[in-house]
């Protein structure tokens, strides 16, 4: 195995990390401010990358198309929080499970009946596709590369916005202490539903960068919203630092331990059997990763006890 | 967070798998459609396939082409639809309660060889038929075959052989070959390997419904081959084709019709031009049949069908020539009606080996552009008369 080909690897691990963060941070900061555990976050990533199919089929336009995904995602986020979700608060978490995942069933049938079971075409902007020569001879996807950007930027913004702004202080506020912040006469019912917009613009976004390079097709969210829900056990449910840490390391094992597994078996079996247990084990990795790290740390990475 | 509700989060997210599973069935129960013909139905037919999830665009095309021959030609048969989500446990419980409750005579429709695997030998065990229009896994094909199953598509290898032996007139020396690691995935890898003559410069296992292939395109850039092999069906397909158009890598590409079908080509657009692949059906294969079945299909869905459609509609006209010479319930006569398999199929000529799965040509194919549509077009035949290697063991 080259250097070469070792950071080309470590980097697609970062790029897969970073779009998992996009759907691991709504999640976790839906579930650590209200508590709330959101199986329809996967659906509201399948709207963001339809939107965004539409509305570049629609007028030809990469970035039209990701602001039809923030837009629709966010959109879709509130109307659900403001109809179905805000009456699940109070309630126990598996009727929340419940609740959201009728939300699945809904948002599915509800794609299929407008756009059929057959995959959507939403490609990269011509400025995007192709690759770039990064310095050591690295030549790596430009699109690729755009999303690691994205993805970076999103979270920094975020961490700005919870660090530094009133919302973002009231965002902790709400984490910590929900009772107290309405009794300060905080309208928790209007902050309730940014957040959950917030996250699920985000998921929308995610949806659609992620859309350009897999397969726009019903159904698509729930393979995401599995490694999501790892992500932000992993990182400490409720923390966007641990959703980031969280999400990078687990896109760096699945990635690393694709490549790597299978050649490390080879060194002392044959290849086909080496390829076979080294992809089974691959596919395993995550997990027992977030097994290891609840055996040292239960709360996750930076989970609060 | 404090440990305790940790523990309790763990819990319920068990429950919720449970409860979440059963929420699934129930819906997929009440979404199962029902289809009967006019009058007494004299046959039953059950129909499992994937309509929701990443396999739906395939399990959509098996259902309407079959659904398109029983409209056409099947008075007096009765269908039931169910969608098993491409997970074997679903297809289990489903297969049971279509034989134990629906009472099916015959069950068909299924697409993965892992569901396939999990099915067909308690369905011949207890009795019925089951004709697959589609996954064909070693394991049912050889020393596993069964009088009651029927494989009217191919056996799993067959199109990944034909895909080895283009390799070879295509000048491969080096090539870099991968697939899904399920039953179909191994078969397919081990087909084109049984055909192809050069040497390997990679053999990968992916992950079965993987959506990013960064790492393996990483792989095969590094590996210096000069080809690339691979069976990636449906939406794994579309996700790999336009991640390698995007990669930079320019090294010809083959594969089995089933990483290059109708429903994947439009999503890929330019990105999959001038491939070729390996089928046994196109839709310009010349006989009347065939070209009524891609009117009528176009006509009635309003897209045009893929391979698995053209399956699908063969497996209803192999029934329907069945019940037309013989009664279900008397089992050999009607079985040496499906052996006759003395209908007029979409492939021309159509003949089954003794392990019951077909003997045919198998075409080579290049993607091209009618209009704005993108299809496929025979440039050639890769394998004529083609039988599996596993009929040989099979005692029928």
């Amino acid at each position: 195995m080259s250097t070469i080909l070792l950071i080309e690897q470590i980097l697609n691990g970062l790029q897969f990390g970073v779009m998992l963060f996009l759907m691991a941070a709504g999640l976790t900061l839906i579930f650590g401010v209200m508590g709330l555990i959101n199986l329809a976050h996967g659906a509201l990533y399948m709207v963001g990358a339809f939107a965004a199919a539409s509305m570049a089929a629609w007028t030809g336009s990469f970035t039209l198309a990701l602001i039809a995904a923030l837009v629709a995602a966010a959109m879709f986020g509130a109307l659900i929080e403001l109809t179905v979700i805000r009456r699940l608060y109070k309630r126990d978490h598996l009727d929340q499970v419940l609740a959201t995942f009728a939300l699945i069933l809904v948002f599915s049938e509800a794609t299929r009946w407008v756009f059929g079971s057959f995959p959507l075409f939403l490609d990269m902007p011509d400025a995007l596709s192709g690759t770039v020569m990064l310095p050591g001879g690295i030549e790596y996807s430009k699109y690729r590369l755009t999303i690691i950007i994205i993805g970076l930027l999103v979270a920094l913004g975020l961490f700005l916005l919870i660090a530094r702004t009133r919302v973002g202080m009231r965002i902790r506020a709400g984490e910590n202490d929900r009772e107290m912040i309405g009794a300060l006469g905080v309208d928790i019912s209007i902050l309730y539903t940014m957040v959950f917009a917030l996250g699920a613009a985000l998921a929308g976004l995610s949806g659609a960068l992620v859309g350009a390079i897999q397969s726009v097709e019903v159904g698509m969210g729930e393979p995401v919203l599995i490694l999501a829900f790892v992500v932000i056990v992993i990182g400490g449910i409720g923390s966007i630092k641990g959703a980031l840490a969280g999400a990078i390391l687990v896109g760096l094992t699945d990635t690393l331990g694709r490549t790597l597994l299978p050649v490390l078996f080879s060194t002392f079996m044959d290849a086909s059997a080496a390829t076979t247990i080294g992809s089974a084990l691959a596919s395993m990795l995550i997990y027992i990763l977030m097994a290891g790290v609840l055996i040292f740390k239960p709360t996750g990475l930076f989970g609060s006890a | 967070m404090c440990p305790e509700t940790q523990d309790r989060e763990n819990t319920m997210f068990t429950t919720l798998r449970w409860s979440a599973l059963g929420v699934a069935t129930a819906a997929a129960m009440s979404l199962a459609g029902v289809a009967a013909a006019d009058g007494h139905a004299k046959l039953k037919v059950g129909l499992i396939t994937t309509l929701t999830g990443g396999g739906a665009g395939i399990g959509a095309d098996i259902r309407d082409g079959f659904m398109l021959a029983m409209k056409q030609g099947g008075e007096g048969i009765e269908v039931v639809v169910e969608d098993d989500q491409r997970k074997p446990d679903i297809a289990v419980q489903l297969a049971d309660k279509m034989i134990q409750s629906e009472k099916v005579d015959i069950l068909t429709g299924i697409i993965w060889s892992n569901l396939a695997l999990a099915v067909v030998p308690s369905t011949t065990a207890q009795g019925k038929f089951y004709l697959s229009p589609n996954a064909g896994p070693t394991q049912l094909a050889g020393r596993g075959c069964h009088e009651n199953y029927f494989n009217v598509a191919w056996q799993n290898d067959n199109l990944h052989e034909a895909a080895g032996a283009h390799a070879n007139t295509a000048g491969f020396k080096n090539a870099f070959i991968l697939a899904p690691n399920y039953p179909a995935g191994q078969d397919a890898l081990k087909g084109f390997k049984r055909m192809y003559e050069g040497e390997l410069a990679g053999e990968l296992y992916t992950k079965l419904g993987q959506t990013d292939y960064a790492a393996e395109i990483a792989q095969i850039r590094a590996s210096g081959a000069d080809g690339i092999f691979f069976f990636l069906p449906g939406g794994m397909g579309i996700s790999f084709l336009k991640q390698y158009a995007d990669s930079g890598i320019d090294l010809p590409v083959v594969g089995p019709a089933f990483s290059f079908d109708q429903g994947i080509l439009q999503a890929v657009g330019d990105a999959a031009l001038g491939v070729q692949n390996t089928s046994q059906w196109s839709k310009d294969i010349d006989n009347a049949t065939n070209k009524a079945f891609v009117a009528d299909f176009a006509a009635a869905y309003g897209r045009l069908p893929s391979l698995y459609a053209s399956q699908s509609f063969d497996t209803a006209n192999l029934i329907i020539s069945a019940a037309a010479k013989a009664d279900v319930k008397d089992q050999d006569a009607f079985r040496d009606a499906l052996r006759a398999a003395d209908f007029n199929s979409t492939r021309g000529d159509f003949k089954f080996g003794n392990n019951q799965h077909p003997i045919q040509d198998i075409y080579v194919r290049e993607v091209i552009k009618e209009g704005d549509i993108f299809t496929n077009k025979i440039i050639g035949t890769g394998l004529t008369d083609h039988q599996d290697v596993y009929a040989a063991d099979c005692k029928l």
